[in-house]
């Protein structure tokens, strides 16, 4: 049994591992890819902390910010802890070697790191590695973990988690190249899995497994979710393939233009402001473009040298002669597996949640470019300790094989279910409903229709199976696992859109456009656990 | 458009067909997936050429499936030097093992002043992706499945440049055996990098660093100066005579 159970190896769960081997636990790391594979990769634009580098700065001007941009929705306490500790998490970075950029100061250690301006900020803030700054954290978070000699197991998805008497035992996992079904005994559990904005499949500028496994898997266990309508879209993603232009690129100066090149915002607004603006245009029938002609090519190779690689590929256009054409997409969500102070899912003891699929309370209904990976790196260090320091006291008794044996009936269940509608399509149905009806701008009459197709979607589910019946690597029982977790968490999200009958953040609906201080308050979802 | 998939069940190339246009290798890879062959297999992520996860060989070439534009009658297969699981999915198992034999990471950190010129000295080498690409085309893994290969030279190689390093003896050190030496230099790794990485000449760096730190190329040296060889092994001339 291990003292703590780390599921997902992205930058959360890696911080965690980390923190909570140097606690003196033994631990191991589980994650469904590799960790070098992890969502993280895809963070671009920087990670904030107010260090001050550049232009002034302080802790508290970092809380002010973020504080605004979550609309009344974070809980201080967190946001504060969050802020003040990012200049320690930097120098922590720095300690393990994190190629940062830098100044020429003639300063030593963090003193050097480069800071950009991102939306919403009031100095320039963000740390950054050019515009591969989660890329180059995570890598070297997992150096880190090879040298401390961290146990990983790989290719693992995450079936449920093992909680009898509301206390976290462990947890069961389909073995991806084998077909096992393997339970794991932990003392403490840490989720890190990831964010759930794949539910916006084909819109979206997540990965393809960004599927909220952890968060469905915490309903099921009878753990509390919150703020599950607070999903933020990125103004900039590329008009055909969906994929992220970092906000750095605004950051940097960069312009939003419509077809008749005429700016129409304040690029350097918070994301929800700069998406609705753009979304606007588009519903008046302009297409969007981003212009960072005018930074010219040497800047942009230095600053943005994967955009530009990205943009030439994908788009056929080099942004320093063309415009760049955008739409906004789901990018980040906000709410997820609902925490207290230590980070400790409500409902499940010793469990603790982290990273995206955690709603520790600090981005409330917006959140800030730049406090995601700060988010993932301090908490999750954070939760690795208090992982640690709840398995000190946990029994080591460990539990039966319950859970693994129903999980073992249900997947051989699965591989014998009907099989006369593909769930690929119903897959992009739903990615494609979400972005229509529960996108940018809502409204209760869509937001009803939504639920009933989604609703309607779970019925059909059982005539959806599975045509793969190979027991070994078997893929398409994996996306199939991922898009019942979507449909999972697709109707939590919407009904809490339907609650909410006001606008704050990345919330906006019609009919409500102002925020109602009545509203001022989580949206928390639980499931009742089945008494047995 | 028609392209070729090897299926690891069979050890064949199965033909697929695509609708004609303009169409990234992943996206098509998923395509058939969704609508045509739900066997078929193959391992992807971001799609965004930043996670690492989807590189396949095209036409013998190493190439991130979601950065690769289809062409008309390209044959995709898995990397190779991998054990593979299934279809275009690989065992990436080994990665993690030559990191660690590597010891790629920061040994002991110091504090330093770092500028804009220090960063650039390594920042290439810090956007490896860990597709595993590199790998898969070095023609020393034919003879040599000990090898530490082209990724993971090119992180140790990151980590000894780095001012914060204070002890780069170590991982200079731990390059020696089936590392520095043993590549032929071919450039084959420099060739298929997505990313523009170019570890012959990291390697290359890792060389002059190793006789900085007192070793020497142990092939040069059983040729010529290891071993008394009095009849000249070869070279035309006597390396040890007047000694």
């Amino acid at each position: 049994m291990v003292d703590v159970l780390v599921i997902g190896s992205g930058g959360a769960g890696l911080s965690a591992a980390l923190a909570a081997k140097e606690a003196g636990a033994s631990v191991l790391v589980i994650g469904k890819m590799y960790p070098t594979n992890s969502q993280t990769s895809m963070a671009q634009g920087g990670m904030n902390a107010a260090l001050g580098n550049v232009n002034e700065d302080h802790v508290s001007l970092h809380i002010q910010d973020t504080v605004k941009s979550a609309h009344g929705l974070c809980d201080e306490d967190m946001v504060r802890q969050m802020c003040a500790d990012a200049p320690q998490t930097v120098e922590w970075l720095e300690r393990i070697g994190v190629p940062f950029s830098r100044l020429d100061n003639d300063k030593k250690g963090i003193g050097t790191v480069a800071q950009r301006q991102m939306g919403g900020a009031s100095a320039k803030r963000a740390c950054y590695a050019q515009d591969y700054t989660g890329l180059k954290i995570l890598h070297t978070l997992y150096d880190t973990c090879l040298k401390e000699g961290i146990a990983f197991l790989d290719e693992h998805y995450l079936l449920n988690l093992i909680v009898p008497d509301d206390t976290i035992k462990g947890a069961t996992f389909l073995d991806i190249r084998s077909g096992e079904i393997k339970q794991i005994d932990a003392k403490s559990v840490v989720i890190a899995t990831g964010g759930y904005g794949s539910i916006y499949h084909g819109f979206t500028t997540n990965m393809y497994g960004a599927t909220g496994d952890g968060v469905a898997a915490v309903l099921r266990a009878g753990g509390a979710v919150s703020d599950m309508e607070f999903i933020q879209f990125h103004p900039t993603a590329l008009k055909h393939s969906c994929i992220l232009i970092s906000e750095s690129a605004r950051g940097e100066g960069g312009y939003l233009v419509n077809e008749a090149g005429e700016r129409f915002v304040d690029e350097l607004k918070p994301r929800d402001e700069v998406a609705r603006a753009i979304f606007s245009q588009m519903k008046e029938g302009q297409r969007v473009f981003l212009d960072v002609r005018h930074l010219g090519e040497e800047k942009l190779m230095e600053l943005l040298p994967q955009e530009m690689a990205l943009c030439k590929m994908h788009e056929h256009v080099d942004p320093a002669s063309d415009l760049i054409p955008i739409k906004p997409v789901a990018h980040y969500s906000m709410g997820g597996i609902d925490v207290d102070y230590a980070l400790e899912v409500n409902g499940i003891k010793g469990c603790f949640a982290a990273g995206e699929c955690s709603n520790a309370k600090v981005h409330g209904a917006n959140r800030l470019g730049g406090n995601s990976l700060l988010e993932i790196t301090t908490f999750g260090r954070f939760a690795g300790e208090n992982a640690f320091k709840h398995a000190v006291y946990a029994s080591s008794k460990p539990v039966d094989g319950t859970q693994r044996l129903k999980d073992e009936a249900e997947i051989k269940t699965l591989f014998a279910q009907e099989d006369s509608e593909s769930f690929y399509t119903y897959r992009e149905i739903l990615g494609e409903l979400f972005y229509e009806k529960v996108g940018i701008v809502r409204e209760n009459g869509q937001l009803n229709e939504a639920l009933e197709e989604v609703i309607a979607m779970q019925v059909a589910q059982k005539k959806m199976g599975i045509s793969d019946k190979s027991r070994t690597n078997n893929q398409n029982l994996v996306e199939f696992l991922e898009f019942r977790n979507t449909l999972l968490l697709a109707p939590a999200i919407i009904s809490a859109a339907i609650a909410r009958d006001e606008s704050r953040g990345a919330h906006f609906k019609v009919g409500f456009e102002t925020e109602n201080e009545a509203f001022r308050k989580h949206i928390v979802l639980q499931w009742k656990r089945e008494t047995q | 458009m028609q392209i070729k998939v090897l299926r690891s069940k069979t050890n064949t190339h199965q033909s697929y067909t695509l609708p004609a246009g303009e169409i990234p290798l992943l996206n098509a890879l998923m395509y058939i997936k969704e609508t045509q062959d739900a066997t078929l297999t193959f391992s992807a992520g971001c799609r965004a050429s930043v996670c690492g996860t989807c590189a396949v060989r095209v036409n013998g070439r190493e190439e991130l499936a979601c950065a690769y534009k289809v062409k008309p009658g390209d044959v995709i297969e898995p990397l190779q030097y991998h054990p593979i699981l299934r279809d275009l999915k690989v065992d990436k198992d080994k990665a993690k093992e030559t990191l660690q034999k590597g010891v790629t990471w920061l040994q002991s950190f110091q504090e330093a002043s770092l500028t804009h010129e220090d960063e650039k000295r390594t920042e290439k080498q810090t956007d490896c992706i860990l597709c595993d690409s590199c790998y898969s085309a070095c023609p020393v893994f034919a003879v040599n499945p000990d090898f530490l290969g082209p990724f993971a030279l090119t992180r140790a190689y990151r980590y000894s440049e780095d001012k914060r390093e204070s002890n780069a003896k170590s991982i200079i050190d731990g390059v020696q055996s089936n590392g520095v030496w043993d590549c032929t230099l071919c450039g084959e790794c420099t060739a298929v990098c997505p990313k523009g990485i170019d570890p012959k000449m990291d390697i290359t760096m890792l060389r002059s660093a190793s006789i900085k730190f007192g070793h020497s190329d142990p092939s040069f040296a059983t040729q010529s100066f290891g071993t008394p060889d009095f009849g000249g092994g070869g070279f035309g001339f006597d390396p040890n005579a007047g000694f």
